[in-house]
């Protein structure tokens, strides 16, 4: 079943703009120059009850801007957009008690109490009955590895503990769509594991659609088994993680470590060097030529360890918007 | 029926919550607090030394009796506590929601937005003129020897109440601006300084600006005329057209700011 239907959506800002210096400020407050720039450029998709879809794209890409509308907050400049039956932009009660909007850069916890009292104020304006407010911040805490952070003022409270409680408060009307803008933001690894353990969990428990937007790879990678890339308002790509890879780069990237240290040229053979320190050597290798020519460099070097992996993703994914060509 | 009360007693549990968030936040700074205090107690005494001038035996004011011109000024405290408790710290609060984009949260929750941008904040710190103005009402309707009737006493509460409504909704109005120009302290101000007028009695005022405080800017309607229904010397036409008037602004301020939200371009993260 689909819980989020695109289809052509666009989105244009009127934004202004001003040089810089004095001159061009007073210019700029009595006559401003504006001009529209093309936040979102047409794009479709859809996303099936239960999916969890990575949304990645370098800033500016029109990302939080696609969320936005999908949230209602934004109002479509062309295109339809249709999320769990309902239309966004008309933000009915019953819609907006099925979704949530996390995003790592802003909060909505009171910074001055505990987000106990957010959370009862939260629980007030959802309309739930202490006992199921019990019920759910017992379940939702012990899911999120939280306690006794729950009654501390949210201003003395780590990075990683105000993000797991924001998502308690985000949760608590146990939506079943989410949309979370860079959930992990500013995360170390240890909160950022365990936010993407708790997202994967109350998938699988409540059947949630998640789309989740994320500069950590890491999320995509071990939260979705779909991608969509978008660039400069377009859509590039929409397919499993290793779709992409594969159409990004056909190699694979391996790296030896060699026992004994060989001249350059020797090993230029099997693949294209992209790195070589001692004894330490990293190849681009084809993968239709992977397996055969591993053998040859085991048999005819001494090896003292070998990974083979796919290239970072970040680096294709720069690497192609660089390019812009993979609209072609 | 059954179904609008339920829905009633939902806004009361919200509001509830509300507040006593709002006041735990307050309470959380002990230091603010004692300097709050003072500050209300510093005011007061102001105030009432202000006050004590306005004592001294002199004609009456356009028509309005020394003590019948108190019951305006302490109608103008009401509404100048009722501002510090709602209006200043919620409405300001827009600006701030707009600029940081976290009204994005309050767009999302499944309540009437203008209702949570309106409460959501309750400032303690506003009771003490509320409660100072209530005192300055009974002294100057004591000492004017004006007629007590249940008649008259509804007929004041609603006009205080509509007093109330006019002053929000043009408080509200100018909030909403700033989902376009973002920075609207400098209106929030000019409004307050405006309010500052209504401390006396309207017909105090020479005849061009009287007219500009009624038809232009309702000063008239927020403290004279609740004052005039106090002292059981208002025209129902005049009570009529204050209700009228809070209708019309408290619907005014509604429709705009829907038609606003639809210009919303949330602040980029």
């Amino acid at each position: 079943m689909k819980t989020i239907a695109v289809d052509s959506l666009s989105k244009s800002y009127l934004v202004t703009e001003k040089k810089p210096g004095i001159r061009a400020s007073l210019k700029h407050f009595v006559a401003r120059k504006t001009s529209f720039i093309r936040a979102v450029d047409n794009i479709s998709f859809n996303i099936n009850e239960g999916e969890i879809v990575g949304f990645i794209g370098s800033n500016g890409a029109g990302k939080t801007t696609t969320l936005k509308m999908l949230c209602g907050l934004i109002y479509p400049s062309y295109g339809s957009v249709s999320v769990a039956g309902y239309i966004p932009k008309l933000r009915e009660k019953s819609f907006l008690r099925k979704i949530t909007l996390v995003m790592g850069q802003k909060q909505q916890l009171i910074w001055d109490l505990p987000p106990m009292d957010s959370l009862r104020v939260n629980a007030a304006v959802y309309g739930l009955t202490d006992r199921e407010f019990s019920l759910r911040i017992d379940e939702l805490a012990s899911m999120l590895g939280l306690n006794t952070e729950l009654s501390r003022p949210v201003r003395k409270l780590s990075l990683g503990q105000r993000m797991k409680a924001e998502l308690l408060a985000s949760l608590l009307h146990r939506p079943s769509v989410l949309f979370l803008d860079e959930p992990t933001l500013g995360l170390d690894i240890n909160a950022q594991l365990r936010v993407r353990e708790f997202l994967s969990a109350y998938n699988q428990k409540y059947g949630a659609t998640i789309l989740l937007t994320s500069h950590y790879m890491g999320d995509i990678t071990s939260l979705c088994k779909r991608v969509l890339l978008i660039d400069k308002g377009k859509l590039f790509h929409d397919g499993s993680l290793s779709a992409l890879t594969e159409q990004l780069s056909p190699c694979r990237f391996v790296q030896i470590e060699l026992a004994e240290p060989v001249n350059d040229i020797s090993l230029a053979k099997y693949g294209e060097i992209v790195h070589q320190e001692g004894q330490l050597v990293k190849l681009l290798i084809p993968r239709s030529e992977l397996t055969s020519r591993i053998t040859s460099i085991l048999s005819n070097y001494q090896i003292k360890d070998l990974e083979v992996k796919d290239p970072p993703i970040e680096q294709l994914i720069g690497k192609l918007l660089a390019l812009g060509s993979f609209n072609d | 029926m059954i179904k609008y009360l339920r829905s009633t007693s939902e806004v009361f549990r919200v509001l509830f919550s509300f507040w006593s968030t709002s006041i735990a936040s307050e309470l959380e700074y002990q230091l603010n607090l004692v300097i709050e205090i003072i500050s209300v107690v510093a005011n007061l005494t102001g105030s009432i030394f202000i006050l004590s001038l306005f004592y001294s035996p002199t004609t009456n004011l356009g028509g309005w009796s020394w003590h019948a011109s108190l019951v305006v000024l302490g109608i103008y405290t009401i509404l100048d506590g009722y501002t510090t408790s709602f209006l200043h710290p919620n409405l300001s609060r827009i600006v701030r929601h707009v600029q940081n984009g976290t009204l994005d949260f309050v767009l999302l929750k499944p309540i009437n937005s203008q209702l949570w941008l309106s409460f959501r904040i309750f400032s303690p710190w506003g009771i003490p003129s509320i409660l100072s103005g209530i005192t300055l009402v009974i002294i100057g309707f004591i000492n004017s020897q004006a007629n007590f009737s249940i008649k008259s006493l509804l007929l004041s509460i609603l006009m205080v109440l509509s007093s109330f409504i006019i002053l929000y909704s043009l408080w509200f109005l100018i909030a909403t601006t700033s989902i376009w120009f973002v920075r609207v302290w400098n209106a929030n101000e000019v409004l307050r300084s405006t309010l500052v007028a209504g401390r006396y009695p309207i017909s105090a005022y020479p005849e061009s600006l009287r007219r500009i405080f009624t038809f232009i800017l309702p000063i008239a309607f927020l403290t004279t005329v609740p004052a005039e229904a106090i002292l059981n010397i208002l025209s129902y036409r005049i009570a009529f057209l204050s209700l009228i008037l809070a209708i019309a602004f408290l619907f005014i301020s509604k429709r705009f700011w829907m038609f606003a939200l639809k210009f919303y371009t949330s602040a980029s993260s």
